[in-house]
């Protein structure tokens, strides 16, 4: 029984670590309508550069300096949004598959970093020794998870919270209009491509406050974690669960990561040993069908976004009308 | 060096037929199709089932593969073209519809990562080659070796250019790719039958990527992952040429083609692929329009 329970702690708190990436994502593409499929990239680079900043000395590698936590999450926020601000400059102008081209390319390019600048990153060995948010001695890991599970609950409250405020703030609507129409938004003198950096940073840095959040949970890194596969996962999660709504992208990380460990414990209970390959490219399919059946048949997620209807305008949306608002 | 430009220049005709395919989607389609690059790698795996059934019989001279091996490559073709409308009817066409445009773009990179499992699931993650004969490179230039099958991949890349710039320019069909190309509605209403346009532009351009993905196999090898690796170069090359052109596309190939190979010395293998999206990132930056294209 308490392995059960020390499992679904565990299982928590990776799936909050899944919502702070997913409520990033939502920033961008479900209140901006910014395609970005670089989430892995962002991710990586809050990772690393906690691991960096944060991890024991090492003589094969630049970094190591015990920082405290606090400077190594502030040190990952910084790196992911320096990132994001280059990505951002040439893309944000232009059509929008070619932010979306230019974010998975900049993230297997990352990828590429970490395998092989070595003295940055340790290439394929990766770092270790990463250490946790609350330090301490603890019995079992359980103890150990527990606190941890508490820090993931109060960090996506706070996010949550922040960026209710953020969206409903007069910021947001701006954010909204662009995504709608982004020549009104503009005849009314808001400059979309500012608007859309300042989402694409903020949004960035939060993927990778996520990633400084995982390398401190599992307190090793390595490049085979930060795969394309983690951006499909996200963007599952988020189109799941409703884009343009901060719940839904919080329902979407828990569903799809239950479904999808679920699916993993089944695969790997049964069937045979050789087979395993096969189990986790299966386990890719569904969460694929999933993501394609969504997008036919329920766009707007489970909880999609609420229609934005003036407090004095009395007006009665149906279901029908409230899909036409969600496009951007 | 000499050495380097001819294996820039194979790169690069892998790359320009792939890329061919990605520009007529995304001009014809409107969308950037990343499941593209899992064409190349379906057409390699179809031609390898193939070959194995047309196996037997002697080479064809110099060259590791016999006459079955060509067969092989049409099927293959034919095999990929079907998997692309089988794509379109499933799951494209539905989204087309319900004009939530980029929905596309999320569907088909949760489709490339779907079919490469596909892949993985039925023929399992280890490399594959068409045949385990050795490639002897002979010396064609002072400086440069080929062995038999980089030549045959250079020649069927010219031809195949060649027949795709008659088909466009001679051919009614063509004719009408270009027109949906340039203005879909005007089109439409001259009485072009645009339905019947997507599906031969789905059927080239997925034909096209497998015979590319046939000739990547048989340099280099054949993986679960290789279409994916491919699409950025792919992408590269195509908004290089600018978006929306063939020829642009075909140049775009080679540039970037040329541009990888000839960064080995320089740089070092570790880095190359990442000299592609330098190329792209820069001309976002100063040309956006691509050399050859016209819209922005």
């Amino acid at each position: 029984m308490s392995g059960m329970l020390s499992y679904l702690v565990f299982f928590l708190i990776q799936a909050l670590i899944f919502a702070v990436v997913c409520l990033g994502l939502n920033l961008q593409w479900g209140y901006t309508g910014l395609f970005n499929i670089g989430v892995s990239g962002f991710f990586l680079v809050g990772a690393y550069a906690f691991a960096i900043v944060c991890g024991p000395p090492s003589a094969s590698h630049i970094g190591g300096w015990g920082a405290s936590s606090a400077l190594g999450l502030a040190a990952s926020v910084a790196a992911s949004a320096i990132v994001a601000f280059i990505v951002g400059i040439p893309t944000l102008r232009l059509r929008e598959d070619y932010l979306a081209i230019v974010t998975i390319g900049f993230a297997s390019i990352l990828q590429l970093v970490a395998l092989n600048a070595q003295e940055l990153t340790g290439g394929s060995r990766g770092l270790s020794g990463i250490p946790r948010l609350l330090a301490g001695e603890f019995d079992t890991v359980f103890e150990r998870n527990l606190p941890m599970l508490v820090v993931m609950i109060v960090v996506v409250a706070v996010l949550y919270a922040g960026l209710e405020a953020m969206v409903r703030s007069p910021w947001g609507r701006v954010l909204k209009a662009i995504r709608e129409d982004e020549q009104a938004a503009g005849s009314l003198g808001k400059d979309p491509f500012a608007f859309r950096l300042q989402s694409f940073v903020i949004g960035s840095a939060i993927m990778g406050l996520g990633g400084a959040l995982y390398a401190s949970f599992i307190g090793f890194v390595s490049p085979e974690d930060f795969m394309p596969i983690l951006t499909f996962q996200v963007w599952t999660m988020l189109v799941v669960g409703g884009s343009g709504n901060n719940k839904g992208a919080v329902l979407g990380a828990l569903v799809i990561w239950a479904v999808w460990t679920l699916s993993g414990t089944a695969a790997q209970a049964l069937l045979p040993p050789d087979l395993q390959v096969k189990g986790g490219a299966g386990q890719i399919v569904l969460i694929g069908v999933a993501l394609m059946a969504m997008l036919l048949f329920r766009p707007r997620g489970l909880i999609g976004e609420e229609a934005a209807v003036s407090r004095g305008a009395h007006l009665e949306v149906t279901p029908e009308q409230a899909v036409h608002a969600d496009k951007p | 060096m000499g050495q380097y430009v001819a294996d820039g220049i194979i790169l690069g005709a892998t790359l320009a037929l792939g890329a061919i395919g990605l520009t007529l989607t995304y001009n014809i389609l409107r969308f950037a199709n990343f499941a593209h690059g899992e064409f190349l790698t379906f057409g390699a795996y179809f031609a390898l089932v193939f070959a194995a059934w047309f196996a037997g019989g002697a080479t064809l001279g110099p060259l590791t593969f016999g006459p079955g091996f060509l067969a092989a490559i049409v099927a293959a073709v034919l095999l990929t073209g079907g998997l692309a409308l089988l794509l379109d009817a499933l799951l494209f066409r539905q989204l087309r519809r319900s004009e939530f445009a980029v929905a596309l773009v999320i569907a088909s990179f949760g489709a490339s990562l779907m079919l490469r499992n596909v892949i993985v699931f039925v023929w399992g993650s280890q490399p594959e080659y068409y045949s385990r004969n050795i490639a002897v490179a002979h010396e064609v230039l002072p400086g440069v070796r080929l062995s038999a099958d980089e030549m045959f991949v250079i020649v069927l890349t010219a031809m195949l250019m060649v027949a795709l710039h008659l088909f466009l320019q001679r051919t009614r069909l063509g004719k009408e790719m270009r027109a949906v190309s340039d203005n879909p509605s005007l089109a439409s209403v001259t009485g072009i039958d645009v339905r019947r346009v997507i599906r031969w532009t789905w059927l080239i351009g997925a034909g096209l990527a497998a015979v590319a993905g046939v000739l990547f196999g048989l340099t280099v090898q054949i993986s679960p992952e290789m279409g994916f690796n491919l699409i950025l170069p792919m992408f590269a090359a195509a908004i290089l040429g600018g978006v929306g052109s063939i020829y642009g596309a075909v140049l775009g190939g080679l540039v970037i083609g040329l541009a990888e190979s000839l960064s080995v010395p320089l740089i070092g293998p570790a880095y190359k692929p990442a000299v592609a999206f330098a190329l792209m990132f820069l001309i976002l930056l100063v040309y956006p329009k691509g050399i050859l294209g016209e819209r922005s």
